[in-house]
This record gives C-alpha cells, structure tokens and sequence, in this order.
C-alpha cells in the first residue's frame, strides 16, 4: 500500500497525497478550476457543481472538489462539454440572483460575477426567476439579502463547523430552498452572535455587514463635530489588501495619513486602549488570585477574557450560568468610546457631545456591542459607529487618494500611544502574552523568561493551545503566588470555545486564565476583515502583527507613556472606582431557544 | 400527553443523537398532527442542537407539517402521471366536497387537503393519501364514498 496516488490532468501527471481531491491535484499544477460552494475551511459540499471537469471513461461530469484522486484517473478540466456544463450552470444561478452589481456592496469582490464574467454570461439565456425577498436589516450587524444567495450553504457550515451557533439552517427544498433561522425569524431575534463569520465566507452580497459610513460622512461634514476614529490593531494588517498592497503587508502610517485625508479630526489608536484593557485584567485575574489563596474566597476561576463582543454573545446564550467567569473588562473599543467622551474631552477641552467616536475594527460583532444598551457610561454612546476594515477600505477609495503612494503619518496624541504588547490583541494568544508581560512583571519585578519577551507557546493557530507559567521570587506583595503553577489556555473560533466551556461546565478546568477570541485566528480572520480570509491568508496577517509588535519601542502595556499619564492624571488605579464605572461591565443571561 | 413529556418521552425511546432527529418528528406528528413551534424549541433541547436545524428538517419533509392540521389529512398527488390521469378534477372534487381550497383545513378541524409529490402509485393513479392509507385510480364517485366514510368515522 502506498499513501500517494498518481493522476493525469490536463496531460500532465501529478502525484498527491491519498485523500487528496482532484480540485486539490489541479490547484498543485495551478490549473485554475472554479468553485462556489467550495471554500478551504469548510467540509466539502458539492452542491453547487460549477467545478466539474471530464474523468475519461465515466460518462457524466464529476465535481472535482469533491471526487477524491484515484490512482490512474485521467482528467481533463476545459473540454467543450467541461466548459458548456459550468457556462450553463453559472447562468442558471445568475437567472436566479438579483444581478444589481451597480448597487451591491459586493461589486468586484464578489466570486458571482467573477465567474459571470470569465464564463462571458453575456446575454439572458434563461427567462429570470428571481423571487421577490427581503433584506433583513434587524441586526446591528449582519444584513442578509436572499435575493443575492445562490445557496451554496458556506454560510451553513461556517455557523456549524467554525462557531457551533447554526442560527442558519437550510430550510424547505427545491426551488424553495432558502438559508433561513428558526421560523425565519429576524437575524436580531436569533442566536446569532454577530461574528461576521458567514459573511467573509459568502460568495456573494447575501450576508454582509451592516453599513454606517454613511453616517460617518455626515458627521465629517458637519463642522460643529469633532469626529475621532480609532483603530483596532488587525486593521493595520489587513487595510491593504483592500487597496492593492499584498496579503500580509503592514499599512499602520499610510492607514492614518488616509483617514485625516477622509477628514476624521484625530486618528487614534485602540490599542492604547487595549494597553488599558491589560493594565485592568491584569490586576483583575491578580486580584481573583488573591481572593482564592489569600481570602481562601470561592471566585470563579477560571477567568476568561472579554474583548470578543461574539464571544460574550455566546456566552450569554449557550453558558448563560457561567458569566462569573468572564471578566468584567469592556473591550478595548468600548474602554476607548468611554474615555473618548471624559478624559479625551476633558484634556482637550472639548464638549463631549459634540464628539462623534468612531471605531475602525476588524469585526462585525462591534457594530452590535457599540449598541448594547450599558454601553453608556460617559453619559453619551460612547462608541457612535463602528466600521470593518472593508468599509474603511471603501471610504478611502471614494476619497480617490492613490493609497499605495500615499505619505506616512504617526497617530494623533492623547491616546494614540500605545506598546507592541497591545498590537498582538489581533492575533489569537496575543491578549493572553500581552497580559503575562505585564503580570509576571507585577508579580515578580522581572521582565517574563520568554527571549525578547516572545511567548511562543501562546502563539499559533492550533485551535486551542495550553501553556504553564511557574511563578517564582515574587516581590512581597505577592508572595502568595510564590510556587504557584498559572495554567492558560487560548481558544479562538467558536467550536473550540465551546471545548474549554464544557470544561468549565463540567468542573474540570484546570486553568486560571482563558482567552476565548470568536474568530478562527483571532481578530486577524474578523468577521469584518477583507475578503478572501482563509488559513494562508490569516497566518500571513498574524506574522504582520508580530513584525510590528517587534518594532515598537515599547512591547509592555504598562510602560506607555500615555498610559501611565491616563492613571496618574484620571484614573488614579487599576480597578479603581473611575474604572469600575467606566471601564468595566456587566453581562446578560440570554436564552440559547 | 403534554408536548415536554412526549418529546422526553420520544427522546428516551430513540436516543438523543443528531440521526433520532427524524423518529422523534415522526412521533410528534402522529400524536399532535403537527409540529409547533414549541415542540422545535423543547426537540432542538433534548438533543442539544439548534432550533434552526429542527426548523430547517422539519421544512424539508412534507409529511413533517409545522401547521395544524384536521385528524384526516389528505394529499393528492401532483406528480405528472397523476397530473394527466385527473389530479385537477380529483382536487376540484376534494375542493367542492370539503368547502376548503388546497392548503386549507375545514373548520371542525377534521380534513385538511394538501398536495403531495409522487407516491410510487403511478400506474394507478390518479391517487391520493388520507392520512396513512392510499385511495388509487380515483373517479368522483370513489371520492365521494371514501369522504363520506371518513365524515361517518366519528371516534
Ligand atoms: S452578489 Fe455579486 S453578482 Fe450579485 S449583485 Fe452583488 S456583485 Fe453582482
Ligand atoms: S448566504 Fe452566501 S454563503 Fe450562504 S448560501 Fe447564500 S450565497 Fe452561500
Ligand atoms: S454572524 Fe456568526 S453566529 Fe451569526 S449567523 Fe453568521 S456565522 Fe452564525
Ligand atoms: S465547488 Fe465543487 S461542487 Fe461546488
Ligand atoms: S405521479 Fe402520482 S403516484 Fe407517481
């Protein structure tokens, strides 16, 4: 027995792996065969039957994604009959769809009219049967649009396979097929925790983001506001994939001198705020420590981190009994909307009504926490918009700002400094190691034993990595903690949240610390992120991160400037009462039915 | 039976794995006639799944009704044998004898008419189905007799 097989494909020979598909074997000689219900983190489908190619000897056509390479197969990918199927059946789709690309926020990022465009779907060749539908704009953060959907389900098994939510279902059959919730409630009413994971994995315009730049432009325009927007470590990764850098290239400068060009009247950065965030948890996670072996207190360990607003949803839904667990830190965009509107405006002498505090994330769950009903403690909403990276990216094409020649420009002060430790929330594990650097280094008044303050276990993309960090030479304050093993665990994607939960739930955790990020790969793969997003692309992005983590000249929370400035000047302490009222939050028990 | 007890019930025969799905919709249908909301809800719970795929299988099967429905449901086919052999005048018939219009149930809940697709029965159609038994090669007067059996049918 053997464990590669050989394959002919287009004359040429190929060896591959057992298992391997024949979509996998053509992709090794970069013979480009189409796909729509195909996408590489999902389990195989096969519905949507746009990649057949010819097999010699069999007489239909197989889908090449889901026929596995046997061994002397002889395939071939663009005969007459190959490229008739796939013309036939790319217009079929499109005599379903509501082909708008001039009002879709799809348009050109849309695998749809790609394909009708390769395949020169020219003319109507089939009568249109487009049924009437509407678009569900209920939620804060998901628009679904039926009329848009060709029903490739990728959006199904995303739900199921990545986040273990299924709110979307395939329901009736036929030509009624559609892609619907429980009783095809609205999205808002469901358990859909806003991740935008169906999203960066739809084909088409179905699901997308809620829209609010136009809100945004608004507020530019109206001279009375004082518009800042600050931006979440991920965007700086990603932006220029919208915009014609490659996948992987760092845009942190460029992306300010953009938005200043858009007319936002400061450009900051969330990870000050995220810097914040770790000065906050830190000392919580220290101070819960301290309660269990000092106070011998029962506290909910273990801990688990807060910044994913879909992972808070989802946790309120599916471990509604469990919330004691999370930390009682808001996210950094919303410790950033809070103090926007008090110690921003107070320094600069502003009205915080007339602040309109925008936050430029990688993630669709924002849009959906900027709303949340106790996200008010500056007296204002403290986060009046939120934008994914994609509509970034459209803003600053209709400035028509030739992006990738554009100069480079530092963020704005206050609050606009920030450490390389606040960067690597974007990626999963980052919070995780940007907290160690900071509570080692409380605990014991030695920088962490990693080379270049690198944890490495933390980082990766396995779906849940363990680490054990053994404490020794406390400073006195903390000389409980002398000996102690802390024991972390990192999860990001849905399905692996629910593995260490049900740990939780079972009593068998053997943790002191969780971070839980909603999306595979952390915020670098957001539901807001540019489309495509797939493994390749988000390590690429993770190593962009850790490239602009290593050149900060700061790399620990706790030593930047503003930061330190922020505590002596506002908030006095960590956990103090100013942060207690602006920094921290309260959850709710949701229903999972 | 209250709905709770007969889903634990149901649960408990066939298991609570994603493949008793079906059995248990199955079960619920033969005592209630139908699938409610409620019974989804308490369904997608005993089997630890989400209510959209209870809704999303349930859609699927057309035996599966998530409406109420009468005690005797009847479903014509409407498959092309059966379309050529006579399905119009079998539900014009049906239509006339009942008061109601396809879809719809009488107001004393005892007949609700439905279509259906292919029964296997097509050398012997036109046919339809009164809730488990199957009524073949139907003429107006062989309606008329099986609809005034299942009026006369009270128990
Ligand atoms: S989804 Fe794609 S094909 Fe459809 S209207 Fe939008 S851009 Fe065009
Ligand atoms: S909503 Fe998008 S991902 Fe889901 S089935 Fe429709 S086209 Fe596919
Ligand atoms: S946003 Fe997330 S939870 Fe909601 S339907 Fe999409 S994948 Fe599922
Ligand atoms: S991509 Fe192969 S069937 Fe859809
Ligand atoms: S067509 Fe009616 S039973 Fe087959």
């Amino acid at each position: 027995m053997t464990d590669t097989v050989k394959i002919k494909i287009d004359g040429i020979e190929v060896k591959l792996e057992k298992n391997a598909s024949i979509l996998d074997a053509a992709k090794q000689l970069n013979i480009k065969i189409p796909t729509l219900c195909h996408h590489e983190d999902l389990c195989v489908a096969g519905n949507c039957r746009v990649c057949v190619v010819e097999q010699e000897g069999v007489h239909n056509l197989v889908p090449s994604c889901s026929t596995p390479a046997l061994d002397g197969m002889i395939i071939h990918t663009m005969t007459p009959k190959v490229r008739k199927a796939r013309k036939d059946l790319i217009a079929l789709l499109v005599s379903e769809h509501n082909t708008q690309c001039t009002t879709c926020y799809r348009s050109k990022n849309c695998e749809l009219q790609d394909l009708a465009a390769e395949y020169n779907i020219d003319n109507e060749v089939y009568l249109s049967v487009l049924k009437p539908s509407k678009v569900d704009r209920s939620s804060w953060s998901i628009e679904k649009d039926d009329s848009k959907c060709i029903r490739c389900q990728r959006c199904v098994r995303t739900c199921a396979e990545l986040q273990h939510v299924n709110a979307l279902d395939v329901a009736y059959r036929g030509k009624d097929m559609k892609i619907s919730t429980f009783m095809d409630l609205h999205m808002n009413e469901v358990v859909c925790v806003n991740c935008g994971q169906c999203i960066i994995h739809c084909p088409t315009g179905a699901l997308t983001e809620r829209r609010y730049y136009d809100n945004i432009w608004d507020a530019i325009g109206d001279p009375k506001k004082h518009v800042i927007i600050n931006t979440a470590p991920s965007v700086r990764v990603a932006l220029g994939e919208t915009l014609g850098f490659p996948v992987g290239t760092r845009v942190t400068k460029k992306m300010v001198t953009a938005l200043k060009k858009i007319g936002f009247d400061a450009v900051l950065d969330t990870d000050f705020a995220a810097d914040v965030t770790i000065l906050e948890e830190g000392h919580e996670l220290l101070h819960r420590l301290k309660r269990v072996f000092v106070d011998k207190e029962k506290v909910s360990l273990p801990m688990i981190t807060s910044c994913s607003p879909g992972w808070v949803k989802f946790i309120e839904h599916m471990y509604p009994n469990y919330l004691s667990h999370l930390s009682t830190c808001k996210s950094p965009q919303q410790m950033f909307g809070a103090l926007a509107k008090t110690y921003y405006a107070k320094k600069k002498g502003i009205d915080p009504k007339d602040i309109v505090s925008v936050a430029g994330m990688p993630c669709s769950a924002k849009k959906y926490e900027a709303n949340r009903p106790e996200m008010k403690s500056s007296g204002y909403n403290d986060v009046d918009a939120g934008l994914t990276t994609r509509e970034i990216g459209h803003m600053i094409k209709e400035t028509g700002v030739d992006f990738l020649s554009l100069e480079e420009t530092e963020f704005d002060s206050l609050m606009g400094e920030s450490s390389g430790a606040g960067v690597i929330f974007g990626a999963t594990g980052g919070v995780m190691e940007a907290a160690l650097r900071t509570v080692y280094e409380v605990v014991t008044g030695r920088e962490v034993p990693f080379k270049n303050l690198n944890i490495t276990p933390v980082r990766g993309l396995k779906g849940v990595k363990e680490a054990t960090i053994k404490i020794e030479n406390c400073v006195p304050a903390f000389s409980f903690l002398e000996g102690v093993e802390l024991k972390i665990a990192i999860a990001h994607g849905l399905i692996n949240a629910r593995i260490v939960m049900d740990q939780v739930e079972k009593g068998t955790s053997p943790y002191h610390f969780i971070e839980i990020m909603a999306c595979p790969g952390g915020c670098i793969g957001g539901g807001g992120q540019p489309i495509p997003t797939n493994c390749e692309i988000r390590q690429k992005r993770i190593d962009a991160i850790y490239e602009e983590d290593a050149n900060m000249p700061v790399r620990k929370s706790h030593e930047v400037k503003e930061v330190q400035e922020l505590y002596r000047d506002f908030l006095k302490e960590p956990l103090g009462q100013k942060s207690h009222h602006l920094l921290h939050t309260k959850y709710t028990k949701r229903n999972r039915y | 039976m209250e709905i709770k007890a007969l889903i634990f019930k149901l649960a408990e025969k066939y298991g609570r794995k994603r493949e008793n799905l079906i059995p248990i919709l199955q079960g619920v249908v033969q005592e209630e006639r139908y699938i409610s909301d409620e019974a989804m809800v308490e369904i997608a719970r005993q089997l630890d799944i989400s209510a959209a795929q209870v809704y999303g299988t349930c859609t699927f099967y057309s035996f599966l009704n998530t409406k109420p429905k009468g005690k005797y449901i009847i479903r014509v086919c409407e498959t092309i044998v059966c379309d050529m052999r006579g399905k119009k005048e079998v539900i014009s018939t049906l239509e006339d004898l009942l008061k109601i219009k396809i879809g719809e149930t009488t107001h004393n809940k005892r007949f609700s008419l439905l279509k259906t697709e292919c029964l296997g029965w097509c050398h012997k159609g036109p046919v339809m189905l009164v809730n488990d038994e199957v009524y073949t090669e139907l003429t107006p007067e062989k309606i008329r007799n099986i609809i005034a059996k299942y009026k006369e049918n009270i128990n």
